[in-house]
C-alpha cells in the first residue's frame, strides 16, 4: 500500500515534469508561430525566425505526445474522461496542431509569396490556438467539469462546449499564451541578429509583463473562489473506482494545501520570480537567460496550479463525489513501477540527446544562411 | 447507454483515420532505411554521387514525413477522444507501449530527423551517418511499441480483469511485449514498409530512366532499391504466412471470415480461391476450391481442421449464456465492493464477461435477456466475412505480384538490362500505388475481422466508444474528411513537383527577394 501510494504521487510530480516540459519545449515553438508574422517583416526573416527552431521542433513535439502517452498509461481515467469530455475543445487543438509540420515542412517549398503568407498564418493559428485551450483546460479544472460515471464507468459529459469558455479558463489561455510567446521570442533572441533580434526582445517583454499581471490576477480570483475538499475516500494506495468516496464544496479550498504547508508558497514565488527577472533578462539583452527563467516561471504555475488542486484531478461539477484524483485515477501498482522504470532510463537520455541536438546547432541563423541551404525551411 | 449510430460514427472516423495514417507509415518506415543504407555507400566509398543520391531522396522522405506527424497526432487522442470506455478499461495496458513508444521512439526519431536535415554541415561524416541510422531505428522502434499495442488488442496476453478497480490491468510486461501475435505482426508490418519504400524508389528511378533524366543517380537508386525490395517481399510473404499460422490460433472468428468458412469441414480443407459470401443465408455463392490447400496453409499440416462459422456460434452462444451471471455479479459489486457471493460468483464465469457485454447490447439487464437477445448477440459474435475475404485476397495478390515484379527487376538488372525494357521501366512506375494498396487491405483484414471486439473476447466494439452525439461525431468527421483531402492534395503536389524538378533543383525555395537579400549580404561582406 505505501509503495503503491509513493508510485501515485511520484507519477503526480512526473506528470508535471512532463507537462513542464510541454509548456517550456512546445510553448517555445507555438510562440515563435504566433509571434513570427510580427517578428519578420519579410519572407527571409520569417524563415529566420522558422529556421532558428526548424530542427528541433519535432524533437520538442514528442513532449506534447508524450504527455498523451503518459497520461493514457498512468492516469487512464484522466485521459478518457477529459479528452471525450473536452470533445470540441480537443478537436480545436488537434485540427490547428497538425497544420504544425505541415507548415514547417511544406512552407517554403514553393517560390509564392501567397503560399507562404497563407502558412504563415496556418502557423499563427497553431500557435496560438493550442496554447490558450491548453491554459484554458488547465483553468477549468478549477471550476470542475461536468461529468458523471454510470455503474460500469462509461463517463458522460454533461456540459456544453461554451461551458468551457468562462472567464477565469480564459484567463488562464491568455497566460499559457503569453508565456508561450515569452518563450518563443526568448528563441529567437538567441538566434537572431539586429532587427530580428530587436523586435523579438520587444515581444518579450510584452509576453513577460503580461503574464505576471494576468498570473496575479489569478491569484486572487482563486483565493476567493469554490473550491473541492475530498471528505472520505479508501485513501492513497488503495485500488478503487471513483464511486466510493465523498467530496465537499468551500470557498478558498484551492489554497488549503498552502495554508498546510506554507514551503509551497514557494512555487508561486517561483513562477512570478522567474517571469519578473525573465522580463528584466529579456530587457539586458540577455536572451539565454531570459529563456531559462521563462522556463522556471512555468515550472512554477504549473507547480501552483498542481498543487492547488491536489489530490484533485480533474473534479466532477455535476457529482462531485466521482470527481477523479491521484488516487482513484491511477493505474495499478504493476504498470506505474514498470513505467517508472522506463522513465529512469529514457528520460535522462533524451534530455542528454536534446542538449546534444542544441548545441550542434547552436549559434545566429542569418537570411543568407538559410536562402542559400537548399535543406532550409 | 451508447448509441448505435455515435458507435457507427466512430468505427468510420477511426478507419478513416489510422488508414490515412497508415498512408505515410510504410514509406518512413522503410525510406529511412534505405536513406540510411544509401548514405553508408556515401560515406565508406566517399563518392558524391551517393551524397547527391541521399539527400535528393530525404527530400521525398521529408515531404511523406510531414504529414505521417501531422497524422499520427489524431491517432494519438482518438482513443481518449473517441473510445473513452476503451481508453479507462485497458488503458493499463495499452497505455503502457504507447507512452514507451513516445519516450523511446519518437523522441529518438523526431530530434535526429531534425539533425538529419540541418546537419549536414555541422556534423562529421560518420556522425551524420549514424543521426540517419538513429532516425530510422527510431521509426522502427515506434512501429514496435504501437504493433505491441495492436497486438493486445488482436490476442490480449499478460493481463487480467480486476472487479476491484472495474478494468483490465497489466499482470505481466513480458507477456505484453512478447506475445506471438505481436512479434508476427512486427516483422511482417515492417518489413511490408520496406517492401514499399523500395518499389516507391525504383519507381522514380524508372521514371527518371525513362525521360533519360538523372540516369546517373536512377541507375544506382534503381538497384539498391531492386535488391532491398527482392529480399523484403520474401520477407513479407514468409512472415504473412507466420502471422496467418499465430493469427488463426488467437482469432478463429478472423480466421473463419478471411477463408470464408461457413460450416466446419473434415479435412484436408479445400481453399476458396473465389467466392461471395452472404453474411445473411450463411453461404458462398460462385465459390472455386482448390482442394487439400486450405489444411496445408492454416495448419502446414493435412490433417488439421479449423472450425467454421457454424460452430463458432455454438461456441459463443454457450459463452454469452455463461457471461449472463459475470456482468450481473459485477453490477452488484460496483454498488457494493465487499459483497462476498457477488465476488464469488464473478470469479467462476469470469472467462465469459467479454461474451456478457456483448449481451448487454440487447439487454441492458443482462439477467432479463430471452433467447432471442441471445441469437442476436451470437450473430454478432462473428464479424462481416465479405470485406475480410477479399481484402484478404487483394492483400494476396498484390504480394504475390510485387513478387514476380522483383524476380523480373532482379534479372534485368543483374544482366544490366532494365534501361533498354522499356515496358518494364514503365510497369515500375505503375507499380507504386500497389504496396500501398496491400498496406491498406492487411490492415482492413486485421481491423474488420476483430470485429465485434476491440479487445478479442474480452471488451466489445460497441462498449468502447465516447458517448458523444450523433451531432459532435457529425462535425468531427465532417472536420477530418475536409482537412484531410487539402492535406493530401498539397503533399501530392508537393512530392510530383519535386521529383519533376529531380535532384539539381538546389534553390527551390528561394524567392526572387532574397535573392536581392543574398547579394547584398555578400555585398556587406566584402564591403
Ligand atoms: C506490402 C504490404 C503487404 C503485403 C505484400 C502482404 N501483407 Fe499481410 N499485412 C500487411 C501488409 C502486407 C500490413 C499492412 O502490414 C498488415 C496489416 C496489419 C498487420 O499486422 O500487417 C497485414 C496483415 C496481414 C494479416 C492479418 C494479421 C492480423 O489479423 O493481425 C495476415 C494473415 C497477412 N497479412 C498475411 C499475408 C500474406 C499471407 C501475404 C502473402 C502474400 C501478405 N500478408 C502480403
Ligand atoms: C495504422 C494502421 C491501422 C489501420 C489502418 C487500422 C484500421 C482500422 C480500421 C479499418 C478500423 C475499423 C474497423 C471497424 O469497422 O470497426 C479500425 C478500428 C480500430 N482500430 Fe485499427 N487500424 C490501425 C492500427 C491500429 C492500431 C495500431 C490500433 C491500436 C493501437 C488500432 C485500434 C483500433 C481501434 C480502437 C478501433 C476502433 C474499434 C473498432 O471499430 O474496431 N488500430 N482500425
Ligand atoms: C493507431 C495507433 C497509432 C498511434 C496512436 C500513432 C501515433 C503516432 C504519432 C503521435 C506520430 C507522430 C510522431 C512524431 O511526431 O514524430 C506517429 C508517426 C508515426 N507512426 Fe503512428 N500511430 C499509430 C499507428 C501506427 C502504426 C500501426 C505504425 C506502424 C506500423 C505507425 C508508425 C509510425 C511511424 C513510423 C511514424 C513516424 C513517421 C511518420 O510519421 O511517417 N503508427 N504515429
Amino acid at each position: 500500500m505505501e509503495t503503491y501510494a509513493a508510485l501515485q504521487v511520484l507519477w503526480w510530480l512526473l506528470l508535471g515534469v512532463l507537462l513542464s516540459g510541454l509548456a517550456v519545449m512546445v510553448g517555445m515553438d507555438m510562440g515563435v508561430g504566433t509571434i513570427l508574422r510580427y517578428v519578420g517583416r519579410n519572407d527571409g526573416e520569417r524563415r529566420v525566425a522558422l529556421n532558428i527552431i526548424g530542427p528541433h521542433w519535432d524533437g520538442n513535439q514528442v513532449w506534447f505526445i508524450l504527455g498523451g502517452g503518459a497520461v493514457f498509461a498512468a492516469f487512464p481515467l484522466i485521459y478518457a474522461t477529459a479528452f471525450s469530455g473536452f470533445y470540441v475543445v480537443m478537436l480545436l487543438l488537434l485540427w490547428s496542431m497538425i497544420l504544425r509540420p505541415l507548415g514547417f515542412e511544406y512552407r517554403s517549398k514553393l517560390p509564392s509569396a501567397g503560399w507562404r503568407n497563407a502558412w504563415d498564418w496556418a502557423l499563427f493559428v497553431s500557435g496560438l490556438v493550442p496554447m490558450v485551450v491548453f491554459g484554458a483546460a488547465i483553468g477549468n479544472l478549477f471550476h470542475g467539469v461536468p461529468f458523471q460515471f454510470s455503474w460500469n464507468l462509461t463517463s458522460t459529459y454533461t456540459g456544453s462546449f461554451l461551458g468551457l469558455l468562462n472567464p477565469f479558463a480564459i484567463l488562464c489561455g491568455l497566460l499559457s499564451a503569453s508565456l508561450s510567446v515569452f518563450m518563443g521570442a526568448a528563441m529567437v533572441m538567441n538566434g537572431a541578429k539586429d532587427e530580428i533580434f530587436e523586435r523579438a526582445r520587444t515581444l518579450a517583454r510584452m509576453g513577460a509583463a503580461l503574464a505576471i499581471v494576468l498570473f496575479g490576477i489569478g491569484g486572487f480570483w482563486v483565493h476567493g473562489m469554490g473550491g473541492y475538499v475530498l471528505t472520505a475516500g479508501p485513501g492513497a494506495g488503495v485500488p478503487q473506482t471513483p464511486l466510493q468516496q465523498s467530496v465537499a464544496l468551500a470557498n478558498g479550498a484551492w489554497l488549503a494545501n498552502f495554508d498546510a504547508h506554507p514551503a509551497l508558497w514557494l512555487l508561486p514565488v517561483a513562477g512570478f520570480a522567474g517571469m519578473l527577472l525573465g522580463l528584466l533578462a529579456a530587457s539586458a539583452r540577455r536572451s539565454h537567460l531570459a529563456w531559462w527563467l521563462g522556463a522556471l516561471g512555468w515550472l512554477g504555475v504549473i507547480g501552483t496550479a498542481g498543487v492547488a488542486l491536489f489530490p484533485f484531478l480533474l473534479p466532477s461539477s455535476s457529482v462531485p463525489a466521482q470527481s477523479l484524483t491521484v488516487w482513484n485515477a491511477s493505474s495499478s501498482q504493476h504498470t506505474l513501477l514498470w513505467m517508472s522504470g522506463f522513465a529512469a532510463v529514457f528520460v535522462p537520455l533524451v534530455l542528454w540527446y536534446t542538449s546534444w541536438a542544441f548545441y550542434v546547432m547552436r549559434g545566429k541563423v542569418d537570411v543568407a544562411d538559410v536562402v542559400a541551404d537548399e535543406h532550409a525551411y | 447507454m451508447h448509441d448505435i449510430h455515435v458507435v457507427d460514427l466512430s468505427r468510420l472516423q477511426f478507419a478513416l483515420t489510422a488508414l490515412y495514417h497508415y498512408l505515410f507509415v510504410p514509406l518512413t518506415l522503410g525510406m529511412s532505411f534505405l536513406l540510411a543504407a544509401m548514405e553508408t555507400v556515401y560515406v565508406t566509398t566517399g563518392r558524391e554521387i551517393y551524397k547527391k543520391i541521399t539527400q535528393f531522396w530525404s527530400k521525398l522522405f521529408l515531404i511523406n514525413f510531414a504529414l505521417g506527424v501531422a497524422t499520427g497526432l489524431t491517432m494519438e487522442f482518438e482513443f481518449g477522444t473517441n473510445w473513452s470506455f476503451y481508453s479507462s478499461f485497458v488503458g493499463d495496458i495499452f497505455g503502457a507501449p504507447l507512452a514507451i513508444e513516445g519516450l523511446m521512439a519518437f523522441f529518438m526519431e523526431s530530434t535526429f530527423v531534425g539533425l538529419m536535415v540541418f546537419g549536414w554541415g555541422r556534423l562529421r561524416r560518420g556522425q551524420h551517418l549514424a543521426v540517419t541510422y538513429l532516425v530510422a531505428l527510431g521509426s522502427n522502434l515506434s512501429a514496435l511499441w504501437i504493433l505491441i499495442a495492436n497486438s493486445f488488442m488482436q490476442a490480449p496476453t499478460g493481463a487480467h480483469f480486476n472487479p476491484v478497480t472495474m478494468r483490465m490491468e497489466l499482470t505481466s510486461l513480458s507477456d505484453l511485449i512478447f506475445s506471438h501475435d505481436a512479434q508476427a505482426k512486427f516483422v511482417h508490418t515492417s518489413i511490408a514498409g520496406y517492401v514499399t519504400a523500395a518499389i516507391f524508389v525504383a519507381g522514380v528511378s524508372a521514371w527518371y530512366l525513362l525521360k533519360n533524366r538523372h540516369t546517373e543517380l536512377a541507375r544506382r537508386s534503381f538497384r539498391m532499391a531492386v535488391l532491398f525490395g527482392a529480399l523484403a517481399t520474401v520477407g513479407v510473404i514468409t512472415l504473412g504466412d507466420a502471422l496467418g499460422f499465430v493469427g488463426a490460433q488467437a482469432q478463429p472468428t478472423k480466421l473463419a471470415a478471411m477463408e470464408g468458412l461457413w460450416k466446419t469441414e473434415p479435412a484436408p480443407m479445400p481453399f476458396n480461391l473465389v467466392a461471395f459470401p452472404s453474411q445473411q443465408e450463411h453461404v458462398n455463392r460462385g465459390t472455386i476450391q482448390v482442394p487439400y490447400v486450405l489444411s496445408l496453409l492454416v495448419t502446414h499440416s493435412l490433417t488439421g481442421s479449423v472450425p467454421g462459422f457454424d460452430e463458432l456460434e455454438q461456441q459463443a452462444t454457450a459463452r454469452i449464456r455463461d457471461g449472463i451471471p459475470a456482468v450481473a455479479a459485477l453490477q452488484t459489486l460496483s454498488a457494493k465492493p465487499n459483497d462476498a457471493d457477488a465476488l464469488a460468483q464473478f470469479q467462476a464465469h469470469e472467462k465469459d464477461l467479454g461474451y456478457g457485454f456483448l449481451l448487454q447490447r440487447y439487454a441492458p439487464d443482462v439477467t432479463a435477456a430471452t433467447d432471442a437477445d441471445v441469437a442476436d448477440a451470437a450473430r454478432d459474435a462473428i464479424p462481416q466475412v465479405a470485406p475480410v475475404f477479399w481484402s484478404f485476397r487483394v492483400m494476396v495478390v498484390l504480394g504475390l505480384a510485387m513478387l514476380a515484379y522483383f524476380v523480373m527487376a532482379v534479372i534485368y538488372t543483374m544482366r544490366n538490362r532494365v534501361e533498354r525494357k522499356r515496358w518494364f521501366l514503365k510497369l515500375a512506375v505503375w507499380m507504386i500505388p500497389v504496396p500501398f494498396l496491400a498496406n491498406e487491405a492487411g490492415w482492413l483484414v486485421a481491423e474488420l475481422g476483430r470485429q465485434p471486439w476491440t479487445v478479442y473476447g474480452m471488451l466489445p466494439t460497441w462498449m468502447s466508444a465516447s458517448t458523444h452525439s450523433v451531432g459532435y461525431m457529425a462535425f468531427s468527421l465532417i472536420g477530418f474528411v475536409t482537412l484531410y483531402t487539402v492535406f493530401i492534395a498539397i503533399e501530392m503536389y508537393l512530392m510530383v513537383r519535386t521529383i519533376r524538378r529531380g535532384p539539381d533543383d538546389d534553390h527551390a525555395g528561394a524567392l526572387p527577394h532574397d535573392r536581392l537579400h543574398v547579394d547584398r549580404m555578400a555585398g556587406y561582406a566584402e564591403g
